[in-house]
């Protein structure tokens, strides 16, 4: 069940990254870094890493995304008349199709020739949330200071850059 | 994590069921409460006291013709309602109806219940955009910006309760209430909870996101039929699913006021009948509560939204949580 699981997410990932990649559509790429995201949120929770997988989708396909969207969507209000890339339902069909019959293969491949390894007894411990804090607030406590500074100095620094205003002659910035 | 039993499986279908006919029931309590507050008489003509308005309502949902847009975006048209009902259904799973009861007991319920809410901003979104329609777009931006904004003092509120707790799983944080609520420990953090709780199910007064003086119908102007039915179930599904968090999460889950001081022991059949009508009760009370709001407090501009948000309510959460946390470890 678990290795079935895997296969299934882990080409369900590759599936959505090379969609994203080759989508013409910015919209539809989006979506499929969302779907992407999400794959590989479960597939840390088959290595038990609850606190990873949904942090992964509270901040990645929660927030991070949504504001790419946002972004995205705002910038083609002016194209109309090429908003959509056209886009059937059959292939949506045919990709979901594909990726069952892929993992199947996949499985059948690795059922016979034990390519997976197991997954080790203690990992069910080390994922939760109390393991992660206790770690990062003791051995890496450190390296978790210097990071949360250098992105309070990023949101100050694009808070700048935002609020900056060119005079539209002069190109300098006005008083 | 505890062993998934037969028993979670019965909670997790009489839940669905609840949660799926709660809608229902909301729509019409919404009817008719707002009919009593304009001094109307409210939908009375279907079934006693129009009780059956539901059944009415629904079999007209499912049998009007559904209409896409020719020039509308037909896949992600299509999918768009299923976000909202999806993730509201996906909450019950870590919610604690009685000592006990609940359907499964994860170690981050807290964070699942956060994922999935802001997951729920998709479907909203997606609408707006693939409606391809002026109104739509612009609802769904709104309620773009209005989820994210409302989420960062709606997690705030949250730590400040698992600071009590010190625990993210929700059984523990209902269980940690059985002699103060936390409204008692943690007012502003429970006041907090409560509007962004507003804001993210999208009710008034945070509901520009489909304000018809400005955008028609908001996100769901283009659609029809049950597609439309869908985002209407989810409106309703996420009004009582907050209620059960604002329950949960500040008034004391399924105990009784200070239950810890004064109730006596009782068999486990009888406890669990008490514990979940409390929930229940409480829960109801919220809906109304929703409801009352709704017909009482006019709409917000769409800068008041954002101003409440980022430069009232978040730091108003980032000072409450660092007050709270300094005196528990200063103090005790």
């Amino acid at each position: 069940m678990e290795i079935y699981a895997f296969i299934s997410f882990a080409v369900l990932a590759i599936a959505t990254a090379l969609g994203m990649v080759l989508n013409k559509n910015t919209v539809n790429s989006a979506l499929m870094l969302v779907l992407n995201m999400v794959s590989i949120a479960g597939l840390y929770l088959l290595l038990q890493a609850q606190f990873l997988a949904l942090i992964q989708i509270v901040v990645y396909a929660g927030a991070i995304m949504v504001l790419f969207l946002f972004v995205i969507m705002l910038l083609n209000v002016d194209d109309d008349e090429h908003l959509f890339d056209r886009f059937r339902v059959k292939y949506l069909i045919v990709t979901l199709l594909a990726v069952v019959v892929f993992a199947q293969i996949l499985y059948g491949i690795a059922g016979v020739t034990d390519l997976l390894p197991e997954l080790s007894s203690d990992m069910t411990t080390v994922g939760t949330v109390e393991a992660v804090a206790e770690v990062l607030y003791t051995d890496y406590l450190f390296a978790f200071q210097i990071t949360a500074i250098l992105l309070t100095a990023a949101v100050v620094g694009a808070l700048m850059i935002a609020q900056f205003k060119a005079d539209p002659e002069t190109g300098e910035q006005e008083s | 994590m505890t062993e998934i039993t037969s028993a979670s499986y019965i909670v997790l279908g009489v839940s669905l069921f609840m949660l799926l006919n709660s809608a229902a029931l909301t729509v019409y309590a919404e009817r008719r409460i707002a009919a009593f507050i304009q001094y109307r008489v409210g939908p009375n003509r279907v079934g006693p006291l129009g009780l059956l308005q539901p059944i009415a309502d629904v079999v007209k949902l499912i049998l009007k013709e559904d209409v896409t847009p020719r020039n509308s975006y037909r896949t992600l048209h299509t999918i768009a309602p299923l976000i909202p009902v999806v993730t509201a259904l996906m909450t019950v799973a870590v919610i604690p109806f009685g000592e006990g009861i609940f359907v499964t007991n994860i170690n981050a319920s807290v964070l699942y219940l956060l994922a999935i809410a802001s997951l729920g901003v998709y479907g909203v979104t997606l609408a707006g955009w693939s409606s391809n329609s002026k109104y739509s777009l612009l609802g769904g931006l709104r309620a773009a910006a209005q989820m994210i904004s409302y989420e960062l003092p709606l997690g705030m509120a949250i730590a400040s309760v698992i600071l009590f707790v010190g625990s993210l799983s929700i059984v523990d944080v209902a269980a940690a209430q059985e002699n103060w609520w936390f409204i008692f420990l943690n007012p502003i953090g429970a006041i907090i909870f409560i509007i962004a709780a507003f804001a993210e199910s999208n009710r008034t007064p945070f509901d520009i996101v489909e304000a018809e003086q400005e955008l028609v119908g908001g996100f769901h102007t283009e659609y029809s039929s049950m597609k439309f039915g869908m985002f209407f179930l989810a409106e309703y599904m996420h009004v009582v699913i907050n209620s059960m968090l604002i329950t949960t999460f500040f008034f004391g889950s399924y105990h009784l006021p200070f239950a810890g001081y004064w109730l006596p022991e009782m068999s486990p059949l009888l406890k669990g009948l008490l514990d979940v009508s409390v929930f229940v009760a409480k829960t109801g009370f919220f809906v109304f509560f929703f409801i009352w709001i709704r017909w009482t407090i006019p709409r917000f501009k769409f800068n008041q939204v954002m101003t409440l948000g980022w430069a009232k309510l978040l730091p108003m959460s980032i000072v409450n949580f660092m007050a709270i946390a300094a005196v528990l470890y200063f103090l005790f």
